[in-house]
């Protein structure tokens, strides 16, 4: 079963805000728990691609796609999940 | 509350699944709209037939995406789904499955089938799914998952036949158990069924999950889940991403067998098209401005036109009542409180009609979640939600329609705090107030360079109470302390064309809601305020004729004199004239006297009777034009100084004391509907007048 205290392992790691439009990237882990159940459930999967479409016009929030719809979340929250690259 | 022998029915499944399209669809009109008990989460039900001789009642609960709550709408389907005991738990259940976004359904789906209710899949949006090319073997899928599965178009309407075909038959327990309890956590839930005697497994281990968000629970029995929980070291949030990541592989192995052909994606090229024009740095916000201001000015503007045919009709059915029936008090109390009373409830429905018309044809599209994509930065700032900037331009013309608006704001500190400062927006109501005393104390040739003061006067207004509601509801964010941690993680949906039978049913049942819920209010106010201003202690008001000829018998009046005169008299001698003097001690240090005091009281019926009253007062009759009023206004000599009573700084004062204060007993009833109680109208009430009075303090004393 997937464990989450991936918090060390993930530090040095690039996470989904500081992404570029149109960057593709993989989902690695989640550095903030109480965020990852949530996150989770709007299929952000570790393991699964999540494409960044853009930001909002002052910077924030986000707009990403994963799992083939697109899903708004704010910069803040889109710090808290690891991406692979 | 319903037939316990009816089959209950409720639809379940994400936001924008379809799963309103479809209620529409099963109950047309035969709709009711109120409250989950003690919550201001909107309670959707309806009574379909599914044939000619069998019915059901349907409920539409609120779409979420899991069956851990976030919010408080997630929590409500939570408690109704766990609540097996309860009369109000469905028979059956339909779950509406985006199937353009089926792995994301489905992980709503397996949760449901794992709590084990009857469950029916409606798979939604096939023929969106067709057209990119993908087909899933529904069969196969029924199999799978051991349950019904019936493929609909919900804007369509194609497979509900089929759907309430499924319904109407005898339906069982799911037989899959997708999700199995963790071996460590098995203790726990062994322990907690057999003392609860629960129907499985994973409706114990949810119980566990959410001991403390269960309104359903007794005190004893959330004691025994802590025992429970304590003894077998199980705390909530144990197992829950790993229980996510556990259906996903379930739902990715099953989507990998049932589904028929890939597909390329090229269908949703052109919805983020669209996105680069909609959410653009400027033309985005153009847009945005662009389509509030044409909102705005259509309740400021267009609504006028109802609204003045509404006050024609309500005057002349007062006066032909009040001419047909005998004189007498029931007749004054129904031509003069009832009725006036009532048409100030049905005069707000153009408002609220088109406001509605606007907001549901936004969400139907999608737009709306752009709208909060493009202000969430700065209203999260002020502990609003992007969805609030649609409430608080609309309280620019009219708070009542605007304050029913915060109902698409999810979260409840957010949506709170935008119904407690959209009242301090200007309302159209102020208008006439300020435009006659801005006449009466700015001159009307002094500018400043370019722009005429009178008009600066006026945008200064606006702004201040803007500034108000702003400064407000940055102050409560802080006052208020919530558990509830904000979120955004909002879907984008895909932009779609409405669906005008959505939009109509949204119209009528927003208004319906309205004039029989806050209408109830608002005409036993105005009946209060009716006997207020029109009875009084003694005789005085009976013998006014007389009491006004002894008075002014040296006075040569013409009859039009002698009948203002008498109306003044008794306005000054009713109920509201006491109260109007007796406050005078307390808003003299605002500049105000008892004739101004009456016109706060009287206002608190609807803000622009301020002028009405001001004519009735200065006995000049209940003439509507403004320059006889302003005139007469000017003449008014102040006893103590000997000097006119409007000066400037009283004028401002009014002015600043009008822009904060909570004169509209219209708003607090529907503030009252929409928090369900009757604790934030009061809040209100105190704040605003509080805020009011000590401006209007500040200002009097800064300017004489």
């Amino acid at each position: 079963m997937f464990k989450f205290n991936l918090n060390k392992v993930l530090k040095g790691n690039k996470n989904v805000s500081q992404m570029k439009p149109g960057e593709v990237g993989i989902i690695a882990g989640f550095t903030d728990e109480e965020l990852s159940v949530k996150l989770l459930e709007m299929g952000c999967l570790p393991g699964a691609a999540i494409r960044f479409n853009f930001s909002a016009p002052l910077g924030d929030p986000v707009c990403i796609s994963v799992l083939d719809y697109e899903l708004s979340l704010r910069v803040e929250e889109a710090a808290t999940i690891s991406i692979l690259n | 509350m319903s037939d316990p022998a009816r089959l209950k029915i409720a639809f379940v499944g994400n936001p924008n699944s379809g799963k309103s399209s479809l209620f529409n669809h099963f109950t047309g009109l035969n709709q009711k709209i109120g409250n989950f008990p003690g919550v201001t989460v909107e309670k959707r039900i309806g009574f379909a037939s599914l044939n000619e001789s069998a019915g059901a009642e349907i409920m539409d609960l609120p779409g979420i995406y899991s069956l851990y709550p976030r919010s408080l709408d997630e929590r409500i389907v939570t408690e109704i789904l766990l609540n097996h005991k309860s009369a109000s738990c469905p028979d059956k259940i339909v779950v509406v499955a985006d199937a353009t976004n089926l792995k994301r359904s489905l992980l709503l789906l397996t949760q449901v089938i794992d709590i084990g209710l009857p469950t029916v899949l409606a798979l939604n949006m096939m023929d969106l799914v067709a057209k990119a090319g993908i087909s899933y073997d529904i069969n196969k899928l029924s199999q799978q998952l051991g349950i019904p599965v019936i493929p609909i178009n919900a804007r369509k309407g194609t497979g509900l036949d089929e759907l309430k075909r499924v319904l109407r038959e005898p339906l069982g327990i799911p037989t899959k158990n997708i999700f199995s309890v963790y071996e460590e956590a098995k203790g726990a839930v062994k322990a907690l069924r057999d003392q609860l005697h629960l129907d499985n497994d994973y409706e114990a281990y949810q119980i566990l999950q959410q001991p403390t968000s269960l309104s359903f629970l007794s005190k004893a029995e959330q004691l025994l889940i802590q025992q429970i929980s304590a003894q077998y070291d199980f705390f909530p949030g144990k197992f829950q991403g790993a229980e996510t990541i556990h259906r996903y592989t379930f739902i990715q192995n099953l989507l990998d067998e049932v589904t028929l052909k890939v597909s390329d994606e090229s269908w949703k090229r052109y919805n983020s098209k669209l996105d680069k024009i909609l959410v653009h740095k400027v033309f985005g916000y153009v847009i945005f401005f662009g389509i509030l201001f044409l909102i705005f000015q259509s309740i400021f503007a267009w609504a006028s036109v109802p609204m003045d045919w509404i006050d024609g009709l309500f005057a002349a059915f007062s006066n032909f009542v009040g001419t047909a029936l005998p004189d007498g008090p029931l007749t004054r109390l129904l031509a003069e409180g009832v009725i006036p009373g009532i048409g100030g409830i049905v005069i707000f429905v153009p408002q609220i009609a088109i406001l509605f018309a606007f907001i549901a044809i936004l969400e139907e599209t999608g737009y709306m979640a752009r709208v909060v994509f493009l202000m969430d930065k700065i209203m999260r700032k002020f502990g609003l939600n992007g969805k609030s900037v649609v409430p608080l331009m609309s309280g620019v013309a009219c708070a009542i329609p605007a304050i029913m608006a915060t109902r698409t704001i999810d979260n409840w500190k957010e949506r709170t705090i935008t119904i407690f400062v959209t009242p301090l927006m200007s309302c159209s109501a102020r208008l006439p107030v300020f435009t006659i005393l801005i006449a009466l104390i700015v001159p009307e040739d002094a500018s400043l360079g370019f722009f005429n003061l009178q008009g600066l006067t006026l945008m200064g207004l606006y702004l201040l109470g803007f500034a108000a509601a702003m400064l407000s509801a940055l102050v409560m964010k802080y006052i208020i302390k919530v558990k509830e941690r904000s979120y955004l993680l909002m879907e984008l949906p895909a932009y779609r064309w409405p669906k005008w039978t959505n939009v109509g049913l949204t119209i009528v049942e927003k208004t319906k809601s309205f004039v029989l819920e806050a209408g109830k209010v608002i005409i036993a106010i105005s009946v209060v305020l009716w006997v207020l201003a029109s009875y009084g202690p003694g005789d005085k008001l009976e013998n006014a004729k007389q009491y006004v000829l002894e008075e002014s018998a040296n006075l040569r009046l013409t009859e039009q004199g002698l009948e203002n005169r008498v109306a003044a008299y008794k306005l000054e001698n009713s109920y509201a004239g006491i109260v109007g003097k007796a406050i005078e001690p307390v808003i003299r240090p605002l500049g105000f006297d008892w004739k101004i005091g009456i016109a706060l009281i009287t206002s608190f019926a609807a803000r622009e009777v301020f002028v009405g009253t001001m004519a009735t007062i200065y006995s000049i009759g209940s003439t509507e034009d403004q320059t006889t009023i302003k005139m007469r206004m000017q003449e008014e000599i102040n006893p103590e100084t000997g000097g006119p009573r409007f000066t400037p700084a009283v004028g401002f004062s009014l002015l600043v004391f009008y822009t904060f204060a909570m004169q509209c007993m219209s708003t607090l009833a529907v503030v009252y509907r929409e928090t369900n109680g009757w604790k934030w109208p009061m809040l209100q009430l105190a704040y605003m007048s509080v805020l009011a009075y000590v401006s209007s303090f500040v200002v009097f004393q800064l300017l004489s």
